[in-house]
């Protein structure tokens, strides 16, 4: 049978269609019935997750839960529940990603899977890969089941895809339309063949292959028994209805903002080829229970890889609000009352052959600031400064002449949060798009010819404010052995994570290269690849401390002093960031002193 | 020989003691509320409230959460760290997270503060080479240091030293010639596995409520020999073992979340007792339930836990996943115009609306009121008794009218939806660790466990469910039949290709010489030795393990090898050829058995005085008409068909329509649910 697009008696309603209303809808079903169809639908994508994570290969995946996986609806593609664990940031594209499979699909039968990586096709970068199966009940297409997972390589000019110069998509790696690697739940070995002909540490990839099918076969298996217990039209009545319950309920949490306009910014230090800040300049609109978002005033195009796919610029904004309001469910609903405009002729709307792969890893983060940044005074209870917001991407690719194989080596880094109401901003805590865990220093000194000196936090990072910034990390490592090439792609290089409500913007990242007893800086600060090292060359990289929160000159004198006693901060930092003078040889506060500097300095705007 | 036991276990709200005495066949219990400040009164008031003769008491077996408490409520002892140059900073970055996957705020509070870190000049490599030697002055310069800051306890904590570790065992005898008490841990002592924030939040943990632990015994040990108890103490650890008193401070970490564990190891001994050897355990509580799996009788133990956001204990524990919903949990209407149970509590204050503490907002608890299902004048812990019409106005305005249902309906919705989701975290939790819920039988305990058992097995497809005699004293019981356990872990982490067997043999040889050693140091009769060995596995390039359990102490490589590809497919259906597999750690358990506790004695089936009599209890099939009975009057053998509440001083059971419970030998109810 052929999926398309024509009209039925669809009872999710075509996406194109007429936005729908603000109170729920009236079904037949009983609320209690409705609310088990909803857990029973998360718990599905929760076992997807499960499933994936514990069988696959790829740390990105296993560790850093770089994966997400969701059910869509039949003709629209729209999201219908996602997994409570999956990454953020894939929170909207797989729906994009799903619709551009629907529209492609042909001679559908049970046990056909599509594997995916374009990312004009609604995806993020090459090395997002998207599985799509169509879910059959009693013979007929219900559903579409969609994972997505982080494959360490998918081929390109250099190992692990985020080259920081590329100019065109076909020099970032592979790329997959949608093509079926099962078909009726026969892997094709001829496509198999492809794929693996193209990447790099090929051998392990057949694992993750195996596992991301494996969670949507489990997926399979769940959803079938939830429908067999309900009945089909129980389940597709409350698919509805948990739809219009989202954006109830999304609308209710953005009545909660006062009428009005709002304005955010971020910058990206570089695209990586030429050496310029790129701006996101966001405008929301407030009315009534809707958001919209005007991202027109943004940078144009840019020639290196930090252009974004609209389905990833669309994911950050959404991500951004579930970072805000993140008591509300998931599904299309959700975005319903979230108007986004294509940001036509900006970076933001990303063409074939831009290249893209800094989108999902840092241009997302950078458009989820500036909304956050928007927001701020619009909801001070309930905002925060910006965070780290970078993924701090470093990689190390050489040849261990000891083990005799090649190696990569991903370093992958927190950095401080912004501060907030409650409290501080946290340390090293992770990007704002995912939630991953970092690889201990043991680990990466048992597999890589490399010695950690320093692992430790980027003091003085944290901007000042009522409630300051989290802090960096600072690390230094050493090649031992062999020669090797190190690239980064991260960000905030130039300015900080901006403060807000008056707070300071947090430290800077830094990237420094020592070779040969001389340092070197990369020219666009926080991005670069390809640089030379030999045995005894080290690497240093500060990242990015979170935004201060309020006026440095109200935070408390007592939490600077142990701010300082701890090494937070350096005693002149605490007099002209805070305006607190401590005792010549002790922590204590000299009060008078303090009183004075407070008073007689202009608070900072 | 030991006749006289006397298990007790120390909860958030009762202390709650077991005795013994298996010549007269002579069973006592007592509830006491617990002492939170020095839980050592609670101890003596509950010996005292069973009459205990301390002078003819054999064996004291104690769990408490002194060590738990201390951990969550920060209150430590001023605890330094000695580390390797660079890398002070470990304990506080963590792993790079943060506590919520959305929201970008929260906090985390390092288990030593930074100006308590200092460094001195080592280094080891992932081999084992030493690359900078020890300073040695700068070490004795450190303990000074920490010395004069006020620490009572402090770590040693180096880079690689799983690996060797020569730095620390050097600094350890440095630091001992300063500091002036034994709280002195080496990081490889607690846990000889890598990972530095793991490793080194383990030996945190350990350093800092060492102390705290080590007076509190001193003080309850003291006590009970000036009142004429003779023998040791044994104390129950989160590996659901137990070890003397006297040396349980050595490795204080592993006291940290025993009570969870004691739990499992009464389920394991009860359910193995009835001859049913697969189970989850649910503790079903006022804030939250703890499960946990049995396998082929053994607790399920983990070394990957987590005790609350970025407290990672990775020594082994008895693996207890707590899931928040419990008695106390809110129901609510959300802006969705959903119903949501949790995960939001009344806690103990203000509590259920039915606890008449000022709570206003309706719960689980309250539910089971309105329902029939709890007896509104047998509830424990009442401060001022409030009508059930009260309840029921409360459950119309704050649920039943946005849902346009009667009070009852919004009750028995609260109910459905509170099983369907605690159902849900329960097949997590199984499926998580590999095992499909139909394949065991659910063991339900705590106050308020057997109220949902029947209905969530149902749910769950789960064909059975156990009530042990006595719920709510399910660790004390724990505490009493747990055995003597010493565990250990150690890093191998090599491609089985290039491995060297004799490197696993020996490890296994030793850890098992090492346990049977501290076994030897405790003064307690054991009946005979149980060694239980394992490994940790995984294919080149993954990086979640899985667990093999090893038949004897010197596998082959082939047998390793097909061990493994065999647990593999039972776990994912995926069979990989093409991968080489790695052997990560090697993990030894050995257990000291204690003489078998017997059980048939734990009800006195007294006649009792009450008539039997019916209450209208709702159900899903509708409100009916269901009989009470109290539970010491059911006799052995008895048969008994839902729908019927079943009474008991710390519990109520509930057998909906369509189930059967059968009273065994050790009167506990087995009842057989049928399935959706």
């Amino acid at each position: 049978m052929t999926a398309d697009k024509s009209p039925s008696n669809d009872p999710i309603g075509d996406p194109a269609g007429e936005p729908s209303g603000v109170a729920a809808r009236t079904t037949d079903l009983d609320p209690i019935t409705l609310a088990v169809i909803q857990n029973g639908l998360t718990q599905v994508c929760n076992e997807m997750d499960l499933a994936f994570v514990r069988a696959a290969f790829s740390p990105v995946i296993s560790e850093a839960l770089d994966r997400s996986d969701g059910i869509y609806h039949r003709t629209s593609g729209e999201l219908i529940a996602q997994g409570e664990l999956g990454l953020p940031v894939f929170v909207g594209t797989m729906q994009f990603g799903t619709q551009a499979v629907i529209e492609r699909a042909k001679d559908l039968m049970p046990g056909d899977l599509y594997i995916v990586n374009d990312p004009y096709l609604g995806g993020t970068h090459l090395m997002d890969v998207r599985f799509v199966k169509p879910f059959f009940y009693d013979g007929e297409l219900f559903a579409w089941l969609a994972n997505t997972g982080h494959w360490p390589d998918t081929g390109g000019m250099v190992p692990g895809g985020f080259s920081a110069t590329a100019t065109e998509v076909e020099q970032e790696g592979l790329r997959l339309p949608p093509v079926k690697l099962y078909k009726g739940g026969v892997l094709d070995h001829e496509i198999l063949s492809i794929i693996l002909s193209n990447i790099r540490i090929a051998d392990q990839r057949i694992g993750d292959i195996k596992a991301q099918a494996a969670a949507l076969s489990v997926g399979e298996r769940r959803l079938t028994a939830l429908i067999d217990r309900y009945g089909k039209d129980v389940v597709n009545q409350g698919i509805e209805e948990l739809k219009a319950r989202a954006e109830q309920q999304m609308r209710a949490r953005i009545q909660t903002i006062p009428d009005g306009s709002y304005h955010g910014r971020a910058y990206v230090d570089s695209d990586g080829v030429v050496n310029q800040p790129l701006t996101v300049d966001v405008r929301i609109e407030k009315q009534n229970s809707t958001l919209r978002f005007d991202l027109s005033g943004s940078s144009p195009p840019c020639a290196g890889p930090m252009n974004s796919v609209i389905a990833t610029t669309r994911s950050s904004v959404y991500l951004a609000m579930k970072h805000i309001f993140p008591e509300v469910p998931i599904n299309a609903g959700t975005f319903v009352p979230l108007e986004i405009d294509d940001p036509h002729d900006t970076f933001l709307y990303a063409r074939y052959p831009r290249p893209v792969s800094g989108c999902a890893a840092e241009v997302s983060q950078r458009i989820a600031e500036a909304v956050f940044n928007a927001l701020t005074d619009a909801l001070p209870d309930r905002l925060f400064a910006a965070p780290a917001g970078t993924s701090g991407n470093f990689a190390l690719g050489g040849n261990d002449p000891d083990k005799g194989r090649s190696y990569v080596m991903y370093v992958i880094s927190g950095g401080g949060y912004g501060g907030n109401p409650a409290s501080d901003g946290i340390s090293n805590g992770c990007s704002t798009i995912g939630i991953s865990k970092s690889t201990p220093v043991e680990v990466m000194e048992q597999h890589y010819p490399v010695l950690f000196e320093e692992y430790a936090l980027h003091e003085g990072s944290g901007g000042a404010g009522e409630q300051r910034g989290g802090f960096g990390l600072h690390y230094r490592v050493k090649l031992l052995r062999g020669a090797a090439r190190a690239s980064f792609v991260m960000d905030h290089g130039r300015e900080g994570p901006l403060g807000a409500l008056g707070g300071e913007n947090g430290g800077v990242n830094e990237v420094k290269i020592w070779r040969d007893g001389t340092l070197y800086r990369p020219a666009h600060l926080s991005k670069d690849q390809d640089i030379q090292l030999a045995p005894g060359d080290s690497v240093e990289v500060h990242t990015p401390g979170g935004g201060g929160f309020g006026l440095p000159y109200k935070r408390s004198p007592e939490l600077v002093a142990r701010d300082v006693m701890r090494g937070y901060y350096t005693k002149v930092q605490a007099r002209d960031k805070f305006g607190v003078v401590l005792a010549a040889d002790t922590f204590e506060v000299d009060e008078d002193a303090t009183r004075a500097q407070r008073s007689g300095s202009r608070e900072p705007s | 020989m030991t006749h006289r036991l006397a298990g007790i276990d120390v909860g958030g709200t009762f202390t709650d003691l077991l005795f013994v005495d298996g010549s007269t066949n002579d069973v006592r219990l007592a509830k006491v509320p617990s002492t939170t400040d020095n839980q050592a009164f609670g101890v003596l008031n509950a010996l005292d409230a069973a009459n205990v003769d301390l002078h003819e008491l054999d064996l004291l077996v104690h769990g408490t959460t002194t060590t738990t408490n201390a951990l969550l409520e920060r209150k430590l002892a001023r605890t330094g760290l000695i580390t390797t140059r660079g890398f002070r900073d470990v304990l506080e970055l963590g792993r790079r997270t943060r506590p919520n996957p959305y929201g970008m705020t929260g906090w985390f509070e390092p288990l030593i503060p930074r100006e308590l870190r200092l460094e001195v000049v080592e280094r080891i490599d992932a081999a084992g080479n030493v690359l900078l030697p020890l300073d040695e002055s700068a070490v004795a310069e450190c303990a000074r240091a920490l010395l004069a800051a006020g620490c009572e306890s402090v770590v040693i904590h180096f880079l690689h030293a799983y690996r060797n570790p020569v730095h620390e065992q050097r600094a350890r005898a440095i630091v001992a010639k300063i500091w002036p008490n034994d709280f002195i841990t080496a990081g490889h002592e607690v846990l000889s596995e890598y990972r530095e924030f793991e490793r080194g939040t383990a030996a945190a943990v350990n350093a800092s409520v060492q102390p705290v632990l080590a007076r509190y015994l001193t003080r309850l040990v003291d006590e009970l020999g000036e009142r004429g108890y003779p023998h040791d103490v044994l104390v129950m650890r989160g590996n659901g073992g137990t070890v003397s008193a006297g040396i349980v401070a050595d490795s204080a970490v592993n006291t940290v979340m025993s009570g969870p564990a004691s739990g499992v190891m009464a389920a394991a001994y009860t359910s193995l007792s009835a001859g049913v050897r697969n189970v989850i355990t649910y503790d079903m509580g006022g804030t939250s339930c703890d499960v946990g799996l049995i396998r082929d009788g053994i607790p399920a133990v983990s070394s990957e836990l987590e005790v609350e956001y970025a407290v990672p204990i990775h020594s082994p524990m008895v693996d207890v996943h707590t899931i928040g919903a419990g008695g106390g949990s809110i129901a609510f209407i959300n802006e969705a115009g959903m119903l949501q149970v949790g995960p939001e509590s009344a806690g103990a204050m203000p509590g259920p609306i039915c606890y008449g503490r000022g709570g206003t907002r309706v719960t689980i608890a309250d539910a089971n009121l309105l329902l029939g299902r709890l007896n509104p004048n047998a509830l424990l812990s009442v401060t001022t008794p409030v009508s059930v019409d009260d309840i029921a106005a409360a459950f119309l305005s704050q649920i039943g009218e946005p849902l346009g249902l009667s009070a009852q309906q919004a009750a028995a919705a609260v109910i459905r939806i509170a099983n369907d989701r605690m159902a849900g975290a329960l097949r997590m939790v199984s499926l998580s660790r590999g095992h499909d819920p139909r394949d065991f039988a659910l063991f339900a305990f705590g106050g308020a466990g057997p109220l949902h058992a029947v209905e969530l097995a149902r749910e769950l497809g789960v064909p059975s469910v156990l009530v042990p005699a006595r719920p709510g004293i399910t660790n004390a019981l724990g505490c009493m039949v747990a055995d003597l356990r010493h565990d250990y872990v150690r890093t191998i982490n090599a491609p089985l290709a290039v491995l060297d067997i004799a490197l696993i043999h020996g490890a296994l040889t030793e850890q098992e010489a090492a346990g049977r050693k501290m076994l030897a140091r405790e003064r307690v009769d054991i009946e005979s030795v149980h060694v239980l060995r394992s490994v940790d596995m995984q294919f080149q390039g993954q990086s979640h393990l899985l667990n093999i359990a090893l038949d004897d102490d010197a596998p082959s490589l082939d047998e390793l090898g097909k061990a493994f590809e065999r647990a593999y497919w039972d776990r994912f259906e995926v069979a990989l050829p093409e991968i080489r597999p790695v052997l990560v750690n090697v993990h030894t358990a050995v257990l000291g058995k204690r003489p078998p506790v017997d059980l048939t004695h734990l009800v006195s089936h007294a006649q009792s005085g009450e008539p039997p009599h019916s209450r209208s209890v709702w159900f899903e099939a509708g409100e009916l008409s269901t009989p009470v009975l109290r539970r010491e009057a059911l006799l052995v053998g008895q048969v008994i068909a839902g729908p019927a509440i079943i009474e008991q001083l710390d519990t109520t059971t509930v057998l909906p329509p369509g189930c059967e419970a059968t009273v065994d030998a050790d009167s506990n109810l087995m009842v057989s649910v049928e399935n959706l």
